[in-house]
């Protein structure tokens, strides 16, 4: 089996207010979900939201560490006992921000099949060059407490309601067997 | 040829132990990865650090950038005998994931580290990154990951080893 692995990819081509991957193979080590991602909502900048399994409980926690390039300052935040793994400040381009910019980021889950709770880390970049105002970089250490294999990952955003078209959603699958 | 990203070797502690290793890293490669999960057994947690070749002279070096979620900060360490990763200590028993890739391994610079960590807890815990260097010209042939306070990882924790390749 190779190492790094693609299982599977989705580009819209259509506008779509949700990105679900599922019936994940427990085959793998670690997951790596990559995305460039652009909101229809938002004048500015969105935010990403992911679940596992469709859970919606308050089992999600994240620490995040971001910049926005306003006065220089590096910023930290955190939520606790929240229904989706949040990432405050893991940005997505907005409805009015440049036309065609889209946000990066990568997000990591290491033993996804273990028998206990999920840690989380995540990148994301936001830039809009042209409108100098909404930027944002932040990296995020998350937590998810679910002792079950995570068979889905499902992604929406905080003000939506759709990813635009040409947003892209890739899941790899890593592998150390 | 080996493929661009592959596992070298992995371990995973069947007991509690203090550290785990990696030993007779060929050359194969231009970078190295280490992918780390685990958690520590003392009442006061713990972190984990990191050396090579078995090297603990004051060779080591490193500046990091951290979040609390309350507030972000930097530190810098000089002359030391390891890398240690994080602020402060992971509480016990959380599980929390150590990134850590090294660059040109196997040249005779020195060597370069970027550390990630994520050890959110709800409710406390940090993110964290660090640039690290250790001011060998030797190839990196082991390497050895510890508890800094040698206090117990807990069984279960697992380490991989991966190989990136340029050419």
């Amino acid at each position: 089996m190779a190492t790094y692995t693609l299982i599977s990819s989705n580009v819209l081509s259509s506008s779509a207010a949700s990105v679900t991957f599922s019936s994940i193979p427990a085959t793998y080590t670690d997951l790596v979900v990559r995305y460039a991602a652009r909101s229809s909502g938002g004048s500015q900048t969105d935010f990403l939201q992911l679940r596992i399994n469709g859970l919606s409980t308050t089992i999600y926690s994240d620490t995040v560490l971001y910049a926005n390039g306003g006065g220089g300052s590096i910023l930290s935040t955190r939520g606790s006992n929240v229904a989706q793994l949040y990432a405050p400040r893991f940005g997505v381009n907005g409805n009015g921000t440049t036309s065609n910019t889209f946000s990066s980021g990568e997000i990591y889950i290491p033993s996804y099949t273990a028998s206990q709770n999920k840690p989380v880390s995540a990148i994301s970049f936001t830039e809009d060059v042209a409108n100098g105002t909404e930027a944002y970089q932040s990296v995020g250490a998350g937590l998810i407490r679910e002792t079950g294999a995570i068979t889905s990952i499902g992604l929406t955003l905080i003000t939506g309601p759709n990813f635009v078209s040409g947003s892209s959603f890739y899941l790899y699958g890593i592998s150390n067997a | 040829m080996p493929a661009t990203y592959e596992k070298i070797a992995t371990t995973t502690l069947g007991s509690a132990a203090t550290s785990m290793s990696f030993s007779s890293i060929g050359a194969t490669y231009t970078d190295l990865r280490i992918v780390w999960v685990g958690s520590f057994a003392a009442a006061g947690g713990s972190r984990l650090s990191i050396t090579f070749n078995s090297d603990t002279g004051s060779n080591y070096s490193y500046t990091r950038l951290s979040g609390n979620g309350t507030a972000a900060a930097s530190a810098r360490n000089t002359n030391q005998p390891d890398v240690i990763m994080g602020v402060s200590d992971i509480p016990q028993n959380v599980i929390h994931l150590n990134e850590i890739d090294v660059f040109s391994y196997a040249g005779s610079t020195y060597k370069s580290l970027l550390i990630g960590q994520s050890s959110d807890n709800n409710g406390s815990g940090f993110v964290f990154r660090q640039v690290g260097l250790w001011r060998s010209t030797s190839a990196i042939t082991s390497i050895q990951l510890k508890s800094y306070d040698a206090t117990n990882i807990n069984a279960g924790a697992t380490a991989t080893l991966y190989g990136i390749l340029k050419a």
